[in-house]
């Protein structure tokens, strides 16, 4: 059998097809905190109207969403079990630690953003399921969340991101977790190129601070919207 | 005239592989700047000796950076605190009068301590056996330049060559990964026209006895290229992996 079943199977115990597929799912994850923040930044345009033509647009995918839905899900269930994997592993492989133990600097990659990888990640994914009740999930146009867009009954997504935002929990909580999730891709980023084999002497230099810039930039880019909205007075 | 030294030493003693160890005490007053480690290590048996202990066990060989028998936690740092050197080139002089250090043998289920700071690396031994060697018959030595080899691919060989398998990338790597070592013996075959036709199959096999052997998975954090007494670079476990993903996907 050679299906890409098998190869997943085969891929699941080598430790280097770990890294492949966590690098793979690492890279889609990237892909779409990109696109999510991006979505999120139409907030920031006048009115209500952009922001829920943005998300309706989103909703009008049909299937094709449905899709897209299932293929995330699959990549942060991946990404997350096999990231505990290597963590469980980790443990095993070194039954007993040392007694002192430092970095040695110069070419180490190793800091605080690689050193909490699990624990990022772990926060990060109770998160998702939070962040997905609260407004994937959350009240609709039946619930009287009604925008009208072009003579069309939207769902006031804006009004709900407005609402959750203006309590001090979720406008400074969000921020919180985001900057974890800045820190994740801070190493997550260049370990995911080094992963694919992406990497060599020359471009390693570029790839490593791109996990910086993109992690403080996605960081930021979220953060905006939740501190505009609680210190914008209604 | 040397510089005199008198140097604190936290030393891990474990009497066997089953024993509970811990870390010991001892000061070395006649330490001098130019003595490597090893020789600070070899004063102290002497003194332990002197009283009827027993010394403290560790591994080392040419005593000249190239063999890859010593290989010590020194300070919390595999091979100590000086950039791209074993811990028999460490000299002295590389501390303060005074100073305080740990000693600790490398730590990995994979290398089990054979008593003190001797551990047992015949796991890297046994990554080779999978497929660190190319099964082309070679017959004699053949004529120089007759195989055109370009040279910064030569370099590039002879800097994974470099390995000297003592372990520092295990020791160092919180994962306690073998990637660093299995990538550097399969680049350095790769990058060789006689290496590079079973580079994909060597590379699976070495790579599943590295996990076989209870070797951690890799996460990138690059330790080991620090520690690597001969500054093997994490670009060949960038290289590792391409020659994985070819080998899965050409089945």
């Amino acid at each position: 059998m050679t299906s890409s079943g098998s190869l997943l199977l085969k891929a699941l115990v080598s430790p280097v097809g770990r890294k492949v597929l966590t690098g793979i799912t690492g890279a889609g994850l990237v892909i779409f905190v990109i696109i999510h923040m991006a979505g999120n930044l139409t907030y920031l345009l006048p009115g209500s109207d952009p922001y829920n033509l943005y998300a309706h647009k989103l909703m009008s995918f049909g299937w094709g969403l449905y899709v897209l839905e299932i293929g995330l899900a699959t990549f942060f269930l991946l990404h997350a079990i096999i990231g505990v994997s290597i963590f469980v592993r980790k443990r095993r492989a070194r039954p007993k630690g040392y007694k002192l133990y430092k970095s040695a600097g110069g070419a180490s990659r190793m800091g605080l953003s690689s050193r909490s990888m699990i624990y990022t990640g772990i926060i990060l994914l109770v998160f998702l399921v939070f962040h997905l009740i609260s407004f994937k999930f959350g009240p609709d146009v039946g619930d009287g969340y009604v925008a009208i867009i072009k003579g069309e009954e939207v769902r006031d997504l804006h009004r709900l991101m407005t609402e959750k935002f203006k309590g001090p929990l979720y406008a400074f909580g969000y921020p919180v977790i985001m900057i974890l999730l800045g820190l994740h891709m801070r190493h997550g980023v260049w370990s995911a190129m080094q992963s694919l084999g992406l990497t060599n002497p020359r471009i390693t230099p570029i790839v490593y601070p791109l996990g910086l810039i993109m992690g403080a930039g996605v960081a930021v880019g979220f953060i905006v919207v939740p501190l505009t909205i609680y210190f914008t007075p209604v | 005239m040397a510089k005199q030294m008198t140097i604190h030493l936290r030393v891990w003693r474990q009497a066997g592989p089953e024993a509970p160890g811990r870390l010991v005490d001892y000061t070395v007053t006649e330490a001098n700047e130019h003595m490597s480690f090893l020789e600070l290590l070899d004063v102290l048996n002497e003194q332990l000796i002197g009283k009827g202990q027993d010394p403290v066990e560790f591994d080392s060989d040419c005593r000249e950076g190239i063999c890859g028998s010593c290989g010590l936690m020194v300070g919390g740092i595999a091979h100590g605190p000086q950039r791209r050197t074993a811990v028999c080139q460490l000299h002295m002089r590389s501390f303060k009068d005074g100073d305080t250090i740990t000693v600790e043998p490398w730590r990995a289920r994979a290398f089990p301590i054979i008593r003190d700071l001797v551990v047992d690396r015949s796991a890297f031994d046994r990554i080779i056996v999978a497929g660190g060697y190319v099964s082309v018959t070679t017959g004699g030595a053949p004529d120089a330049n007759a195989l055109p080899i370009r040279k910064h691919e030569a370099d590039e060989a002879m800097d994974y060559a470099a390995c000297i398998g003592c372990g520092a990338c295990v020791a160092a790597c919180p994962n306690g990964s073998a990637s660093l070592f299995t990538a550097a013996k399969i680049a350095h075959l790769e990058l060789l026209p006689q290496g590079r036709v079973e580079s994909e199959r060597r590379t699976m096999a070495m790579v599943d006895q590295m996990a076989a052997e209870g070797f951690g998975d890799c996460s990138n954090h690059a330790e080991c290229e620090a520690v690597c007494p001969k500054g093997i670079s994490v670009a060949g476990i960038a290289r590792m992996r391409r020659a994985y993903m070819k080998g899965v996907f050409a089945g």
